[in-house]
């Protein structure tokens, strides 16, 4: 394929000693030891993960119960989504690697259309990101729980809808009688993150206090993740146990019993550790993957404009190609060690 | 003066000092069809990895089987883009080694030190925390 690296090199591409090292030219070499360098970063990274996850004394969590959910979808899919970039970034890299090819033929029409594909891709996945973070960051909708004997739990399980507030107690807004039926999950999960909920009764932000009417939720299922009195890591509670366990800690009044989403101080799915991780590495890689978009936009006007065409090759594809690589080689392994161990 | 920061590496030319491709149409065809079997073979990898993480529980006692299984399959899907995608498996022999083996044995050494360290720092965690 790169089948120049064995040809005769003629005297006006010799590097400035009259030699060229590996028979390769001077911008790849130096492409190639960038890429080594940038690949002892992600390296370190996930190496610093193992380590966090190797000495954390709290259950680590796991990827197909941590990513289930799919854009317009719901919850349910284990690792589809993430499945789903993956294979985005995979095709990008094909469309590249084509690219290149058609590179080596002076085909420019071909190198134009597979680089336009390869951006459309690229684009696709930092878009899919986006979702993902959002996703991350707002958590699921009933969040992790602190259960009265101080064991922590995920929640599976359908969401009941939560239909309408009917204020019993005015506010400064609000009126007696009056029914709310806008922004309600946010009120709710709020009010619960701050404990203002007893006995099905809301305390909003204005000061009054309405009536929760809710459907009944289905299928809750907790699983443990840190030990407590009467439960230990890996218990699962089901049915009508497993509602009244969790709605203790709604009904409580307490704030803090649950955790709704990730931010860096605190996490529904995990040690605290790990939402950092999760933040530092796939945004790392993400802003690697938005650098190589941005790169192959600049590469792809270079070929439109004929510059690589005049000079007689397109080597400047070549070294972006071999960028786009690196940032799906990437992907691969934080795919592994990230979402599948 | 001649810009010789542009010439990058050697064009063949013929006698009257035309361009010549570095790979004409037929060889094109042979290079895409080694793309497109990379290309099955990495979405097949995926697509089991995928279904193995999904159906198969962490915990079980067939995980650990799992589990080294994906890092094998890791470094078979790593190991293609490399040498396929990257054309590194093209270059010279001393060049692939020059990025490989460095690399390749600081990883080793990084990997082996940080989690027996932290196998250690968890275990006194566990006895004296």
């Amino acid at each position: 394929m790169a089948g120049h690296a064995t040809q005769q090199i003629d005297a006006s591409t010799l590097w400035g000693g009259k030699i060229s090292p590996f028979s390769t030219s001077y911008g790849k070499l130096m492409m190639w030891f960038f890429l080594v360098s940038d690949a002892l970063t992600f390296g370190g990274l996930l190496v610093a993960y193992g380590f966090t996850r190797h000495d954390a004394q709290d259950a680590w969590p796991i990827g197909e119960e941590t990513f289930n959910s799919m854009p317009f979808l719901g919850h349910g899919y284990p690792l589809l989504y993430v499945a789903l970039m993956t294979f985005i970034l995979i095709v990008s890299s094909v469309t590249m690697v084509l690219a290149v090819e058609a590179g080596h033929r002076l085909d420019k029409k071909g190198v134009i259309k597979w680089m336009i594909a390869t951006i459309i891709g690229g684009f696709f996945f930092v878009g899919s990101q986006a979702w993902e973070w959002s996703h991350f960051i707002h958590g699921s909708e009933f969040g992790k729980v602190e259960l009265a004997d101080g064991s922590q739990a995920i929640v599976k399980g359908h969401f009941g809808e939560l239909e309408n507030f009917i204020v019993v107690e005015a506010g400064k807004h609000h009126k007696k009688g009056d029914v709310i039926t806008e922004d309600l999950m946010h009120d709710y999960q709020h009010a619960v993150e701050k404990g203002n909920i007893n006995d099905g009764i809301i305390t909003l932000h204005d000061g009054s206090k309405a009536k929760v009417n809710k459907k009944a939720d289905e299928h809750m299922m907790l699983i443990i993740k840190k030990d407590g009195k009467s439960h230990k890591v890996g218990d699962k509670i089901e049915g009508k146990a497993a509602c009244d366990q969790y709605y203790e800690a709604i009904n409580s009044g307490q704030s803090g019993r649950i955790i709704y989403g990730a931010n860096l101080k605190q996490n529904e799915y995990g040690p605290q550790q790990y939402g950092q991780f999760f933040f530092f590495i796939t945004g790392f890689h993400g802003f690697h993957v938005f650098s190589g978009v941005v790169i192959n936009i600049i590469i792809l006007l270079g070929v439109i404009a004929g510059t690589y065409h005049k000079r007689g090759h397109y080597e400047m594809v070549e070294k972006t190609g071999l960028y786009w690589h690196f940032v799906d080689l990437v992907w691969v392994f934080v795919f592994t060690f990230f979402y599948l161990i | 003066m001649e810009r010789d920061d542009i010439i990058e590496y050697s064009l063949n030319h013929d006698a009257q000092g035309n361009v010549i491709p570095l790979h004409d149409e037929e060889a094109g065809k042979g290079i895409r069809s080694k793309i497109l079997k990379v290309t099955l073979l990495l979405t097949i990898i995926t697509v089991a990895e995928v279904g193995m993480g999904a159906f198969i529980k962490q915990g079980t006692s067939i995980w650990p089987i799992v589990k080294w299984s994906f890092v094998v399959m890791t470094l078979v899907k790593a190991a293609y883009i490399v040498l396929v995608f990257m054309h590194l498996g093209d270059e010279k022999k001393s060049m692939k080694y020059v990025i490989l083996v460095p690399y390749i044995l600081f990883i080793l050494y990084l990997i082996f030190i940080a989690l027996t360290e932290a196998l250690a720092v968890g275990h006194s965690w566990f006895t004296y925390g």
